[in-house]
């Protein structure tokens, strides 16, 4: 508008000034738009090649195992016959228990960080479980290894095969020997690693609750519980879900603590004190030391597979989340 | 084990340091097998001090050791694993054995020390087979009158990563029963019917330690630092011997070394009143007409320094020297095999 406005007054040395300021503010600005469209551009690229080099690495496996790859439990190095089965299963079931011990804790330790703690203690609790997100997985894994296995052996695995001789379904599910190590300690490792992404995010989102929204709920006489429940939680249900995926996302690829207390055995059981595998253990277990083609490749499309196990795990989360506000917007 | 860790870290950061200067001298790199990396280090460390080259070995395991060689990206490859002739002379490659180390079962039994409880190989195997269960088995307490055993439940941990150790611990048990050879074979990683996995030497030591009733097998040094409860067992002349220097020498001198084209030899299950049945060599492999000459023949010297003055060093970190009458036809190996551009051999029979 003030171009057109100023024209008329403008001598010709000013004008042509003018349009050089112009093209050059342009030119910043387109220079800016493509450096930041190849910077989300090379995402695209770096993933799909990703995609691409994976599934190149596999063709050897697949041609040599096609979908039987998927149900066979078999992981024989000496004839070169393997299956993803029982790593897959491994990786499920760890996140699994992971996510059972991690969602409530983790969303309950930050409701009393934003609602019940006194103030004075509100910051160092929230460091300390920022602090847990900042160990070192490696760390996780001695600790486990060292602490945690022993400990479960003598104590609480003993207990569980104990209670639960007698119950259908829960003897199987805790039957012994208690080695100490296995498919319940990487889990309840795995809990305690992603407990304080969802804690932080958690009670990071708690705190964007309009303090007015609560003040209400509290005035027309709802309970603490009542105000979590049916204010504070429906508000941020879109962040804590992404959360739980997050931690979800990175339960699911943990390697180092899982490959020392998961007890590496390429074998379903139906019992959760026995010893088992991941995905990811595997990879980092076996790749150094696989020779011939279809090991390695057998490996890879492992790692394939966990890729498209994360992705559809995200793709629904971001499906739950699309549902819900819908449902919402009606 | 910490004491010695840190030593072995402390020799590696040194070799490290050390090679930063002294560029002129004839650089010689190497890549494989993680079990003699200690020796390796120590002996590049006092190679250097004494004539200024340096040799810079990386420990990323036997497969990837024979890798790097078929691909001649570094001076020499190392491997737990020997190559067959016949893979040696498609990849162009000579390969001799370094070291010697003991692979030992170790258990974790209440009133049960170390060398109190013998096995065969054929209770070894069925025990990893997970046929024998308890420890009060049958076949236990005949070789075993004397000791105490209850009916605890047997925990097998094994290698979880691919392993030259595992790979001479299953050719053992394969040598020994047909079963074994049959249902499992023997491979750097195979498919365990029983147990848990741990990573490395040090993971299966810690299982052992830590899991009642367990039994495992790892290299001696870490039997005897992590003071594990080690076990004696039979050997092929059906004598029992407990795991030490003198049982791995006698295995190692009673291989018939001459007789193995490409010293392809593995020294599981050996004649001799006095041999440890699951004793292991750790290979070099060089290729017979490498590109770079010179560093080629710095390597060669390099292990003639380690055949004659390592010996001690070798000692103190729980490896084996190898005998002498084996070191002698190394050398002829050498003389014959390894050859420069003009076709002379690069190191002299002597």
């Amino acid at each position: 508008m003030s171009d057109f406005a100023l024209t008329g007054m403008q001598s010709g040395a000013a004008k042509t000034e003018r349009a050089r300021v112009l093209a050059k503010l342009s030119f910043h600005d387109a220079f800016f738009r493509r450096v930041t469209f190849s910077a989300a551009f090379t995402v695209l690229i770096l993933l799909g090649g990703v995609i691409l080099s994976l599934i190149e690495g596999s063709i050897p496996a697949i041609r040599a195992f096609g979908f039987g790859f998927l149900a066979s439990q078999s992981w024989n190095p000496v004839t070169d016959n393997f299956g993803a089965l029982p790593a897959v299963y491994g990786t499920v079931v760890t996140s699994s228990i992971a996510m059972l011990v991690a969602v409530p804790v983790g969303i309950g330790v930050a409701v009393f960080l934003t609602e019940l703690c006194p103030h004075p203690l509100r910051r160092p609790i929230g460091m300390a479980i920022e602090l847990l997100a900042g160990i070192p997985s490696i760390i996780y894994g001695i600790w486990g290894l060292f602490i945690l296995a022993p400990f479960l052996q003598q104590h609480v695995q003993p207990a569980l095969i104990s209670i639960f001789a007698g119950a259908p379904g829960l003897s199987t599910l805790f039957a012994g020997p208690p080695y100490g190590i296995g498919m319940l300690t990487a889990g309840l490792i795995l809990g305690v690693m992603v407990l304080p992404f969802i804690a932080s995010i958690s009670r990071d989102v708690f705190d964007t609750v309009p303090p007015v929204l609560k003040e209400a709920a509290s005035g027309v006489g709802c309970t603490t519980w009542e105000v979590m429940r049916h204010v504070v939680l429906p508000y941020t249900k879109t962040g804590v879900i992404g959360g739980v995926m997050l931690g979800l996302g990175r339960a699911l690829g943990e390697t180092m603590a899982v490959t020392f207390v998961i007890g590496n055995a390429h074998k379903i059981s139906g019992s959760l004190l026995a010893p088992g595998t991941t995905i990811s253990a595997t990879i980092a277990n076996e790749f150094t030391e696989a020779v011939g083609d279809v090991y390695t490749s057998a490996l890879v499309e492992l790692g394939l597979i966990l890729f498209i196990i994360t992705f559809f795990v995200l793709a629904g989360a971001r499906l739950l989340l699309l549902r819900i506000e819908s449902k919402a917007g009606a | 084990m910490l004491p010695k860790f840190l030593k072995r870290a402390a020799v590696a950061a040194l070799s490290l340091a050390a090679s930063a200067q002294l560029a002129f001298a004839v650089d010689i790199s190497g890549a494989g097998a993680t079990f003699p990396y200690p020796i390796y280090a120590k002996w590049a460390e006092a190679y250097k001090k004494e004539t200024g080259s340096s040799m810079n070995y990386q420990s990323i395991g036997s497969g990837g050791g024979i890798k790097q060689i078929k691909a001649r990206t570094v001076t020499f490859g190392a491997s737990d694993q020997p190559l067959k002739a016949e893979d040696l002379e498609a990849a162009g490659l000579t390969q001799w054995p370094q070291v010697i180390g003991g692979i030992v079962p170790v258990v974790n039994l209440d009133g049960v020390a170390p060398g109190d409880l013998t096995l065969n190989g054929d209770a070894l195997a069925k025990i990893f087979l997970g046929e024998i269960k308890t420890w009060d088995d049958p076949a236990i307490k005949k070789l075993n009158p004397k000791a105490k055993l209850s009916s605890q439940a047997i925990a097998v941990a094994h290698r979880s990563d691919g392993s030259g150790t595992t790979f001479n611990f299953t050719n053992y048990l394969s040598k020994v029963s047909a079963d074994w050879k049959t249902k499992v074979g023997e491979n750097s990683a195979v498919e365990w019917p029983v147990g848990l996995g741990a990573k490395g030497n040090e993971g299966v030591a810690n299982t052992v330690a830590n899991t009642k009733g367990a039994i495992g097998y790892v290299e001696y040094a870490y039997a005897k630092q992590n003071k594990l409860t080690y076990v004696k067992l039979a050997n092929k002349d059906g004598k029992v011997v407990a795991p030490t220097s003198e049982s791995f020498q006698a295995a190692a001198s009673n291989a018939d070394w001459a007789k193995s084209p490409g010293f392809y030899q593995i020294l599981t299950d050996e004649p001799g009143a006095k041999s440890w049945p699951i004793t292991a060599a750790t290979f070099i492999l060089l290729p017979k007409q490498p590109q770079d000459a010179a560093a080629a023949a710095e390597a060669l010297k390099f292990f003639g320094w380690a055949f004659a003055k390592g010996g001690k060093a070798a000692e103190e970190l729980d490896y084996i020297p190898l005998p002498e009458s084996v070191v002698a036809l190394i050398k002829k190996s050498w003389a014959a095999n390894v050859k420069g551009a003009d076709g002379k051999p690069l190191a002299a029979a002597n």
